[in-house]
């Protein structure tokens, strides 16, 4: 076995034993699961609890105009003033009064609804669509239309835009805005976390190397440049290691799931649409058709998760996440080489970090964004491209951006790799001494 | 017959320059010091000789043959600067740095055993390294050093910090491996295991040689014409009896067997001296005083201050 090779093996080997690794293997992909689940949780939890909403009219003419749902009950009060209620309607047990003037047909801010709390945005459109929607009626009715009511029932439609992306083989695949964007985002802060993580590993385990003093006995074996890419190199393949388990067990999980769950899933989408036209002829009940939009949605997720092409989403993964840590790895490791304890890595730190929260400030926007021109130079620029390029890769990108892209991270990569070497060299065998920018600056050019 | 020959080795850094023309030759199976004071470029130069660093100028051969990154399994290197990773075990930990220096896994498993069972450590092959004392954890360093059996080896400093029984352990073993026909270099501060052990010596200080040559020869060259004088009978005499071609450095008249210090001035001889002492007092003993190695490194180390 190469010197190398053998190095590599022991920096993976004793990363691999350790109870961490073993631990972030099985509780990752639960972690991920938590993230995706908690919130999700959260607002359901947050909805439960029934609410009672009195309504103040000056006008009296929004009675029973406000619906019920499961988690908000209305009650009209006749003859109350406002006054009255605000300062007490906690006494009656309501979670907030709603203050609906005479003028709300002409004047859209005179819906006023008081509470300590504020209603969360579902309450807000509910109750604003209600009212909409019957002064709408109201206005219509004083055209005096034959059949209104009939011509009102027939126009009203709900309507749910689905994507459907066209591939040029003409093949359709169901494209939800909403899975993309997550996926994206998903991939980006994927990258932005094993960069980080396993970047800083890199540092630690070159710190420890000059702490412990063993540098020099391995250095007489092997060319300082053969210890740094091994020790790089090892750990990648820890974190590529990690990644795997995590998208095994995860597939798993997701696959068990969705088949035992969502047969239907198997049909494609203009099949879908066909046979729900055929159902749907009739005017549904508004009840049944909101149930159905639901289920719409998350059936056009899992088959937009169904449908991404999980080959390129991994190929453009393991490259982005290989490079873009190489990148990164070779930067820390410079900084672990220049100093001799971790405290005193901050000065350091700065210039590396900096891109990489940077892209994942971009990473955000992006999401929303993918085609802006933000997005096409962040995901240009070798430091911000790995995270940045990874989330807009799932919405579709062109083939030349992405090669360039590639290519500059490449050249990126290599480049920074020679600089940080040299620093290396020279910072290994550096004890005891305050180094600064233009120290290292002099390391570069002289060595 | 030279194991390691380095001529006119430059070294400079950004701020100072180590090394200035620099010249040694290492003869095969001696033991070989390396002196000078702190910052004088022994560090430097050990490591050109390992090839961490690349001297700027100069030609460096090892067997006769321009030095190659291949010669590094030739030789065995302990660093002042000494340590060993922490968490990792013991004997896995050896097993590493011996296949780094291209020793197989079974030769390296082999050979680690043998050394194990002769410093009756086999117990601690799972230990981890933080486990260890500080004097354990200088006999796995040793073993380190010397487990792929190299032709040259480079201790530097070797006995800082071991306590009196493992210096003299690894004293043994030192002289045990020049036995077997290892050529060591030997760097150190300390003048008594110096004379103890080298048989050539090269002095360094501010990056240029200053003495060089088997230690018997520099100490013959540094000869002062003193000898050492015991004798029984009255100091006065002896004082009396030497004329102004002598100098009476010490005498010490409180025992039976007095002694004194003399040295020759003007081209005396040492028959001479004696011929003037036999009629004053009655002799016993009669030696050359030898310059000591820490005499010489501190006379040569100033004179090169003052130039």
């Amino acid at each position: 076995m190469n010197k190398i090779g053998l190095i590599i093996r022991r920096e993976y080997l004793t990363r691999v034993r350790k109870r961490s690794f073993i631990i972030m293997s099985i509780l990752g992909p639960l972690i991920f699961a938590g993230f995706m689940v908690i919130p999700a949780w959260m607002a359901m939890s947050e909805d439960q609890d029934l609410k009672k909403i009195a309504i103040v009219d000056s006008s009296n003419l929004f009675m029973n105009v406000i619906p019920d749902t499961d988690y908000l009950t209305f009650e009209y009060l006749y003859n109350t003033k406002l006054h009255d209620i605000k300062e007490n309607y906690r006494k009656g047990g309501y979670y907030g009064v709603l203050y609906i003037s005479h003028i709300v047909a002409s004047e859209p801010n005179s819906v006023i609804f008081y509470s300590d709390k504020t209603p969360n945005q579902s309450t807000k459109i509910h109750i604003s669509k209600a009212i909409e929607e019957y002064i709408r009626d109201q206005k219509l009715l004083a055209y005096e239309i034959e059949d209104l009511d009939n011509i009102l029932k027939s126009v009203k439609t709900r309507i749910n835009v689905r994507t459907i992306k066209l591939s040029d083989d003409g093949s359709e695949k169901e494209s939800n805005t909403g899975i993309v964007m997550a996926i994206g985002y998903i991939g980006g802060f994927l990258i932005y976390m094993f960069i980080f993580f396993f970047g800083a590993a890199v540092m630690r385990g070159v710190i420890e190397e000059k702490v412990n003093r063993i540098v020099e006995v391995v250095i007489s074996s092997v060319k300082p440049f053969q210890l740094m890419l091994g020790k790089i190199l090892g750990i990648a393949m820890v974190g590529l290691s990690q990644f795997l388990i995590w998208v095994v067990s995860t597939f798993l999980l997701v696959t068990i799931t969705s088949t035992l769950f969502f047969p239907e899933l198997n049909m494609s989408p203009t099949d879908r649409v066909v046979a729900q036209d055929i159902m749907s002829t009739a005017p549904a009940e508004i009840e049944t058709e909101a149930a159905s939009e639901e289920m719409v949605e998350i059936m056009s997720a899992l088959s937009t998760l169904r449908n991404i092409d999980f080959g390129v989403m991994l190929g453009s993964f393991l490259f982005y996440f290989l490079f873009g840590y190489l990148l990164y790895a070779a930067m820390f490791a410079s900084i672990g080489a220049a100093v001799d304890n971790e405290t005193d890595t901050q000065q350091f730190m700065l210039p590396v970090t900096i891109p990489l929260i940077l892209s994942l400030v971009v990473l955000v926007n992006v999401i929303s964004n993918p085609d802006s021109s933000v997005a096409f130079w962040f995901s240009i620029i070798p430091f911000t491209s790995p995270v940045v390029m990874m989330a807009r890769i799932p919405f579709g990108v062109p083939y030349w951006e992405v090669l360039l892209s590639m290519g500059l991270l490449i050249i990126t990569f290599l480049g920074m790799t020679w600089v940080a070497a040299k620093i290396y060299r020279t910072g290994i065998l550096m004890y005891g001494k305050k180094v600064n920018y233009r120290e290292i600056w002099k390391w570069i050019r002289y060595s | 017959m030279e194991i390691f020959n380095a001529e006119n080795v430059v070294k400079k850094f950004i701020h100072t320059t180590a090394l200035d023309r620099v010249s040694i030759s290492i003869p095969k199976g001696s033991i070989y010091g390396l002196l000078g004071p702190n910052g004088a470029g022994k560090t430097t130069l050990i490591r050109i000789i390992n090839q961490i660093t690349a001297p700027d100028e100069g030609s460096l051969f090892f067997n006769g043959k321009s030095l190659h990154p291949d010669h590094i399994s030739n030789i065995g290197y302990l660093p002042e600067e000494r340590g060993l990773y922490k968490k990792m075990k013991v004997g896995e930990q050896v097993i590493y740095l011996a296949r780094l220096k291209g020793l197989s896994k079974s030769e390296a498993n082999k050979k680690l055993k043998y050394w194990f069972e002769k410093f009756e450590i086999t117990s601690w092959w799972n230990k981890k390294v933080q486990e260890l004392s500080k004097g354990m954890q200088q006999k796995v360093q040793f073993i380190v050093t010397v487990i792929h059996e190299p032709e040259l080896l480079i201790f530097d400093e070797p006995f800082s910090g071991f306590d009196p029984i493992n210096a003299d352990m690894l004293k043994n073993e030192i002289l045990s491996l020049q036995e077997r026909g290892s050529t060591i270099i030997f760097s150190t501060h300390n003048m008594g295991s110096v004379e103890e052990l080298c048989d050539h010596i090269t002095l360094v200080d501010k990056g240029k040689t200053l003495i060089e040559g088997p230690i018997d020869n520099i100490r013959d060259q540094y000869r002062t014409d003193t000898y050492e004088v015991g004798f029984q009978g009255d100091p006065e005499k002896l004082k009396n009896a030497l004329n102004k071609h002598y100098e009476l450095l010490e005498i010490n008249g409180d025992n039976d067997i007095k002694s004194a210090k003399i040295r020759l001035l003007h081209h005396t001889t040492d028959n001479e001296l004696i011929s003037l002492l036999l009629p004053a007092v009655h002799l016993v003993s009669f030696n050359e005083v030898y310059p000591n190695m820490h005499d010489i490194f501190i006379k040569v180390v100033n004179e090169n201050k003052g130039s």
